[in-house]
């Protein structure tokens, strides 16, 4: 039995109008269940935080509310504060959560084009360093990190690079460190490299094991796969190239700020950023921080103009 | 009901029927215009193509477009496009939904969370049953459900999805459905019966 808090307002009684949504239309008193369900959501939040200390107050929040509806029907709770009950409770839970935020279905040589592009624009440039430290920020289940490693190695360039493949979640990252994806993905992949660029036969990276197609070995022999929350640490080193595609769209402006800066302060002078085919350095923070080398393709260069700047002054 | 946003889900005969159907909405529309068109995983000139056919200025969504009455915002090609509480568009890779990215019902369930009463959602010709559940959602939170007439839809099933849920939806040929939009936007406030209207069941 709960007993009403006292010294509370009427809930939902006064609602600022926000000036960017449109006029509701709703009975006096009565609150919507959509906003009684951005209420959960925001306690929701807010106790993932303060219980494990993962941050996703600032996700955008569409694709944040339909995740967290999808656990909510998959767990067999009716209410997302149920879901929120359950979490702070039980840490398996937590962990199932966690996979559903951090998985994000993509491809192998995914948008052939950005690979051409990198092939074309950026391999001429790290060429002329003799080692070379390339963060693949987000990397998810491993597909953009196998891809990269293939373009480098055919570029000669694999021996002397070292990548650092992060995501928040280790249980996407164990994935990505076995290195086997789906047998029946492989047609769509080759199609990918061809035309990306490719100059072998795709089949020479794998061989077909009972549990998938398991790349090769070489490949990930210098890649580092490491955990790494965007949202809360720091730059721990210094790269000549951030690959960070389709991870920056699922944060708000105030976070895409933040992880624009953790970038610019973890990038070389004249360091690279390859971003997403829908993302751009464009209204971020860091706009006039970087020029573009094909911003079709969404690659971005550090420019010198600011390197006299203190370290660690950047917005 | 306001008229905040319009949401299109297509699919197979799509191209054709979305040409049609912004030729024949009202260019000075109050409300923008939203579309999760199922296509393939590659870059495409559909952006364009509308354009050029029927005077909208039309193009792939980027992350976090604000939108904007007077543009129509494409769902991009290996993305779901959502609508974001904040009068901003939102782009997602999570895996497809029942086979489709962009999925409609992701669309309009995302349109129904962020706009409420506002919101008029269009399922036109198609070959499955996306676009069916997120139309409910949309009735359920106040919206307007229109439909393209399965007898005149290139392809029905997606229509009659729609339909099969049994939700309350003004069913029209695609002709009629530009005009029926501009009609409901005009007004915004009082509430429009329009010929064909199916009642609540």
């Amino acid at each position: 039995m709960s007993a009403p808090v006292p010294g509370r307002g009427p809930p939902g009684g006064v609602r600022v109008p926000d000036g960017d949504q449109p006029d509701r239309d709703q009975p006096d008193g009565d609150l919507p269940d959509g906003d009684l369900e951005d209420i959960e959501i925001d306690l929701l939040l807010e106790a993932v935080f303060r219980r494990y200390g993962f941050d996703f107050r600032n996700y955008a929040r569409a694709s944040l509310r339909r995740r967290l509806l999808r656990r909510r029907d998959l767990e067999g709770i009716g209410t997302v504060s149920g879901l929120l009950e359950r979490l702070l409770h039980d840490p398996d839970c937590m962990e199932r959560l966690l996979l559903d935020l951090s998985i994000n279905v993509t491809a192998m040589f995914r948008d052939p084009g950005f690979y051409r592009a990198f092939r074309r624009i950026v391999v001429p440039v790290l060429r002329t360093y003799p080692f070379l430290r390339i963060w693949n920020a987000g990397c998810s289940t491993g597909e953009e990190t196998y891809s990269l490693a293939i373009l480098l190695a055919e570029e000669g360039l694999l021996d002397r690079t070292r990548i650092y493949a992060t995501d928040i979640n280790q249980a996407v990252l164990a994935r990505a460190r076995d290195g086997v994806f789906p047998l029946e993905k492989m047609r769509e992949y080759t199609e990918n490299y061809q035309a990306a660029g490719g100059t072998r036969a795709f089949s020479e990276y794998y061989v077909a094991a009972y549990d998938g197609a398991r790349f090769h070995p070489a490949l990930a022999a210098n890649v580092v796969f490491a955990q790494h929350n965007l949202v809360a640490d720091r730059s721990f080193n210094e790269f000549h190239v951030v690959v960070c595609r389709n991870v920056l769209i699922y944060f708000d402006r105030t976070l895409q700020d933040r992880v624009h800066g953790l970038f610019y302060d973890s990038l070389a002078r004249f360091g690279i950023l390859a971003l997403g085919q829908k993302e751009s350095v464009v209204f971020t923070s860091h706009e006039a921080d970087y020029q573009a080398l094909d911003e079709p393709q969404r690659l971005y260069r550090k420019s010198g103009r600011k390197a006299g700047r203190e370290p660690g002054r950047s917005r | 009901m306001t008229c905040g946003i319009v949401v299109v889900g297509s699919s197979w005969g799509g191209v054709n029927a979305l040409g049609r159907l912004l030729s024949s909405v009202p260019l000075d529309l109050a409300a923008p215009i939203v579309i999760a068109q199922h296509r393939r995983d590659a870059p495409s000139m559909l952006a364009k193509l509308l354009a050029l056919q029927t005077g909208w200025t039309v193009r792939d969504a980027e992350d976090k477009d604000r939108i904007v009455p007077g543009t129509v915002y494409l769902a991009p090609a290996g993305y779901h496009l959502l609508v974001e509480s904040a009068g901003h568009l939102a782009l997602s890779t999570e895996g497809p939904v029942r086979y489709a990215r962009p999925s409609v019902d992701v669309l309009f369930e995302s349109a129904a969370a962020a706009y409420r009463t506002g919101v008029i959602g269009v399922v036109l010709t198609g070959t499955n049953d996306d676009g069916a559940a997120g139309l409910a959602v949309i009735v359920a939170r106040g919206g307007q459900a229109v439909v393209e007439d399965p007898s005149t839809a290139e392809r029905p099933a997606m229509p009659l999805a729609a339909l099969a849920t049994g939700i309350p939806a003004a069913v029209l040929p695609l002709d009629d459905i530009g005009p029926h939009i501009g009609r409901l936007c005009d007004a915004a406030t009082i509430p429009v019966i329009a010929p064909g209207v199916i009642a609540p069941v």
